[in-house]
């Protein structure tokens, strides 16, 4: 099984970030026990108790300071067993990151770095509103594999309003050059709880372009490619089969507890999602109660997640276990729709199993909801 | 007879008709305090909502003063100029009015054209002054305005706050003695003024009416004279907070009949009813019959709700005698229906009533008045859609119909007010200064052109000061053009419009450029174009889309995601297609929001 772990604050707000956090951090240390107490009232959430991956996620988990660290991982420890090997991430920002910082996390048993680094570029980090510079990014990099932290993943953002691609041709060189493991490349998207958000709203800033992002899109995959490495999902690229076990696990419908503000749990069979509201939290944790809202999920919503998170994979979607998950209603009733979307080149059945085209990956999600089952046809439930 | 007094009440919206009228109710001992709801003759949610009484109701009280038993009958008007009709005919069937003034905030438009009726009609005016109680009551400055105005002794003026309870029973005091009875032959044939009906889901239509000679028996035969019908009088009575049944209601009272009607459209406002037998040889003067002034299609949000839609039509129908509609077909939005409403307000009651009352969402396309068109045969034809205009080269000229528009505002908005206007192609045709601040504008206008959000625009750029009341006052030939949207080369039906030509350029490129915003990115790229017959006046081009996919989709994302994109793919089912270009709704609404 698989342990999320959520912590909720920020040294400040990225213009572009909806993820649940709060730049009052005041309470982080109440937070940590509360969370460590989620653990423990949680345990017996799903029936095994061997962790396969652990990952600490935010928010900023990097502001964590040595003992509020230890205390989750223990606590983690104590109610679980960890699998030998396991992947344990650990969320950073580069300005967190000096080597005593860096010693600390290795020490305490990180073994997997998720650095976010954005952009290289200066005037790029100042938009997005980051707290680290260029230069740093690459420096914090470089301490970590010094640390003995070789399991390193970076953030990457593309999309950014630029007159063409030279920033991001910069950033990739850049980051080829560090040689890390892992890179998750993200679309700048705008969502409407954020300053970008706002400002688009307020025409203050376009929306981002189409075109743009598409050509971003493209010249990234194949410079990535060209270097080793593989697209293993639509915005997660590994050398050597060094993918994200943990994220892998969401993607693969396999079960996770999430603990800590608005983290999500899924045990197979329904959703969990705590509260996104650190003082409610709080109060409820200080009541020895999980303040979760619980969705069960019918199988036309099960066999509709699995095409969503399935098919940006390079696993793609098996065809029996959409049968099986749809009684036989998923191929009597999209057979049409594949074949349309065969004849568009957007996807493609390889053993049994759908994938998309190249093409198809910048349609990803409209491939997935044109083959979603109608959760009113009544053709399942 | 000479005990019985028939009044109305005229006021602006928002000055305290409502109130006032609880207020007399309760001092009459009408209504206890218990029975009364907060507003209560406004009994529709709807209306209650907006302040405004849509339809006009009456209601008698017993009223005792120096030993003396009077009957007050009060009759409701309604106070929008949708209904002046209506309004006009409720005047009608009184004496006597009550000119409500609010203290803070003086004469309105609507205010004075009902008081013309009234005087008109001969009706004698109780001045009152309400709200004096209010912190920014100003009442010598008021009562200026409406010395002005009726050339009254500022004496006659009562002060009142329906809220406090001040001054009820001086306006009581005044209604009996400066009121005069009615007057009428009680053994003339029967005569009786049907001002209002009220739809009864149980027993048919509720006919409302005021004696003006003769009486009526229950179960007496009586003809409404200009529809020919013939009923039998299965009840009568007087109208309190229930209907009270009585075998007799007499000259110059006011009463309600049923007789088993169930369509309102049978029952005419302005209408006389009399005996069969011995029937009256004229009707009341003043009956019209009431015309549609705008036309609008409506169309069910799912093309397989157009059943339901006609059943909701129907049912609306039943209690809302202004409104006319046939079937209609459009390439775009399928079947659905051509409507005749009174007024703006009357198309956004049928279309809130349909919400409501029959949970039917419903695409209300680009409101229209009715041009004459003559055809270059010299042919008049009556064109109400853009779908009915003939093509440019068969038409000899096009005939629109112009209102006379007085607005009451302060004078620091005249300039405002006088820019909308020009823009509106009105022409001023007089000003006057009512009071040093307060001024009235008339304009002649184009009715098209007040169809369309002025009322809104008018009041935005007056800081809601500023007052309309309008009639039609007649056709003038006009540079009317129709103008199309074409996607992709193919005509969008629901989207076309009849605008004056000097407006087309401006309206299709707002248009196009808000048609750009709604459209959603599909595989190939639209062009949107707006054209009057084949010239292209308006381009706007979206995109193909490139791409659909979302950046990120971990643990906590799957089931937000999932639920977004089940929403879209609902949202595509219900999309319009034309050609090959797929419209959402919202598209079809925008074009009533284009300013």
């Amino acid at each position: 099984m698989h342990l999320y772990v959520h912590i909720p604050f920020c040294r400040q707000a990225c213009h572009y970030c909806d993820f649940h956090f709060s730049t009052q951090t005041g309470q982080k240390r109440e937070m940590t026990g509360m969370i460590a107490r989620e653990i423990a009232l949680r345990s017996g959430y799903l029936p095994g108790t061997e962790l396969q991956t652990l990952y600490l996620g935010g928010g900023t988990p990097s502001l964590l300071d040595e003992a509020e660290l230890v205390l989750l991982l223990e606590t983690a420890r104590t109610h679980f067993s960890l699998k030998p090997n396991a992947e344990i991430t650990l969320e950073a920002n580069p300005d967190d990151l000096d080597p005593t910082k860096l010693r600390e996390l290795a020490r305490a048993g990180i073994n997997r770095l998720s650095i976010g680094i954005q952009s290289f570029n200066d005037a790029h980090l100042k938009y997005l509103h980051r707290v680290h510079s260029g230069p740093e990014a690459e420096c914090c990099v470089k301490q970590a594999q010094d640390a003995g932290i070789s399991n390193i993943s970076i953030d990457l953002i593309y999309a950014i309003p630029a007159p063409d691609h030279q920033v991001l041709r910069e950033d990739l060189e850049r980051a080829l050059a560090l040689r890390v493991s892992h890179i998750s490349a993200y679309c700048l998207t705008i969502e409407p709880q954020t300053v970008f958000g706002n400002w688009l709203h307020k025409k203050k800033i376009e929306p981002i372009d189409d075109d743009f992002a598409a050509e971003q899109f493209e010249l990234l995959v194949s410079q990535l490619a060209q270097h080793g490495y593989e697209q293993y999902e639509i915005s997660n690229f590994a050398r050597d089969g060094q993918y994200s076990q943990h994220n892998t696990a969401y993607w693969q419908r396999r079960s996770y507890l999430g603990v800590g503000p608005s983290a999500h749990s899924y045990d197979g069979a329904s959703r969990q999602y705590n509260v996104s509201h650190n003082a409610q939290y709080l109060r409820a944790l200080q009541r020895h109660e999980v303040p979760a809202t619980r969705e069960v999920l019918s199988r036309t919503d099960q066999v509709n997640e699995y095409l969503l998170t399935g098919l940006r994979t390079k696993w793609g979607c098996r065809l029996d276990l959409l049968a099986e998950l749809s009684e036989g209603g998923f191929l009597r009733s999209q057979n049409q729709t594949l074949f349309r979307l065969f004849e568009k080149g957007w996807l493609q059945i390889i053993n049994d199993t759908l994938l998309l085209t190249e093409a198809g990956k910048l349609f990803a999600d409209r491939v997935a909801s044109e083959l979603f089952l109608d959760s009113e046809s009544g053709l399942i439930n | 007879m000479k005990n019985i007094r028939n009044f109305c009440i005229i006021a602006h919206i928002d000055h305290g008709k409502s109130t006032l009228a609880d207020r007399l109710l309760e001092f009459t001992k009408t209504v206890t305090h218990r029975e009364m709801q907060a507003q209560l003759l406004d009994d529709m949610d709807l209306e209650r909502e907006r302040g405004i009484t849509i339809k006009s109701h009456a209601i008698q009280m017993d009223y005792l003063l120096d030993g003396e038993q009077y009957t007050l009958n009060l009759i409701d008007t309604p106070g929008h100029v949708d209904f002046s009709y209506e309004v006009s005919r409720s005047i009608a069937a009184c004496e006597g009015a009550l000119l409500l003034v609010d203290a803070a905030q003086g004469i309105e438009a609507q205010t004075i054209s009902n008081l013309y009726l009234a005087i008109n009609h001969d009706l004698v005016i109780i001045p009152v002054l309400n709200k004096i109680d209010l912190p920014g009551a100003m009442p010598e400055e008021v009562k200026d305005q409406i010395v002005d105005l009726i050339g009254c002794d500022r004496e006659e003026i009562i002060h009142a706050s329906g809220k406090e309870g001040i001054g009820i029973e001086e306006i009581l005091y005044a209604i009996v003695h400066r009121v005069p009875a009615p007057k009428g032959d009680p053994d003339a044939p029967l005569q009786a003024l049907i001002f209002d009906s009220v739809f009864n889901s149980y027993r048919g239509i509720e006919v409302i009416f005021r004696i003006k000679n003769g009486s009526v028996r229950k179960g007496d035969r009586v003809k409404f004279m200009a529809t020919g019908k013939e009923y039998f009088a299965d009840e009568i009575g007087t109208l309190r907070l229930q209907k009270q049944p009585k075998e007799v209601v007499e000259c110059g009272d006011v009463g309600y009949l049923i007789s088993g009607i169930k369509v309102a459209r049978e029952v005419k406002v302005g209408d006389t009813f009399t005996h069969i037998h011995r029937p009256s040889p004229t009707m009341i003067r003043g009956f019209e019959e009431v015309k549609p002034m705008v036309f609008a299609g409506i169309y069910p949000v799912e093309t397989s709700e157009y059943e339901d839609l006609r059943d909701a039509m129907e049912k609306l129908q039943l209690n809302d005698a202004a409104l006319v509609w046939e079937p209609e077909t459009s390439a775009a939005l399928g079947f659905g229906f051509r409507c005749g409403f009174l007024g703006m307000l009357h198309m956004e009651i049928v279309q809130e009533r349909l919400e409501r009352e029959f949970d039917m969402t419903v695409i209300t396309t680009v409101p229209s008045v009715q041009f004459n068109v003559i055809n270059s045969k010299g042919e008049l034809m009556r064109v109400s859609a853009p779908s009915e205009m003939p093509d440019p080269n068969f038409i000899g000229s096009i005939e629109e119909p112009f209102i006379n528009a007085q607005i009451i505002s302060k004078s620091e908005y005249v300039g405002a007010i006088m820019t909308l206007c020009m823009d509106k192609r009105g022409m001023l045709k007089n000003q006057i200064y009512l009071t040093a601040d307060r001024v009235e504008l008339q304009f002649s206008m184009p009715l098209a052109e007040v169809v369309f959000d002025f009322f809104d625009r008018l009041k935005t750029i007056s800081r809601g000061y500023a007052s309309l009341d309008y009639e039609l006052s007649g056709y003038q030939e006009s540079d009317m053009v129709k103008l199309d949207i074409m996607l992709n080369g193919d005509r969008v039906d629901a989207l076309s419009a009849i605008v004056h030509r000097t407006k087309a350029y401006e309206w299709g490129k707002k248009l196009c450029e808000k048609l750009r915003e709604l459209i959603p990115r599909q595989m190939f790229e639209i062009a949107i174009q707006a054209a009057i017959g084949q010239k292209v006046i308006a381009r706007e081009t979206v995109k193909a889309m490139r791409k659909d996919v979302l950046a990120k989709c971990y643990g906590g994302d799957i089931s937000r995601k999932r639920k977004l994109l089940d929403k879209q793919k609902k949202g595509k089912k219900r999309m319009r297609q034309v050609g090959n270009v797929e419209i959402p709704q919202e598209a079809f609404m925008a074009v009533l929001k284009i300013n």
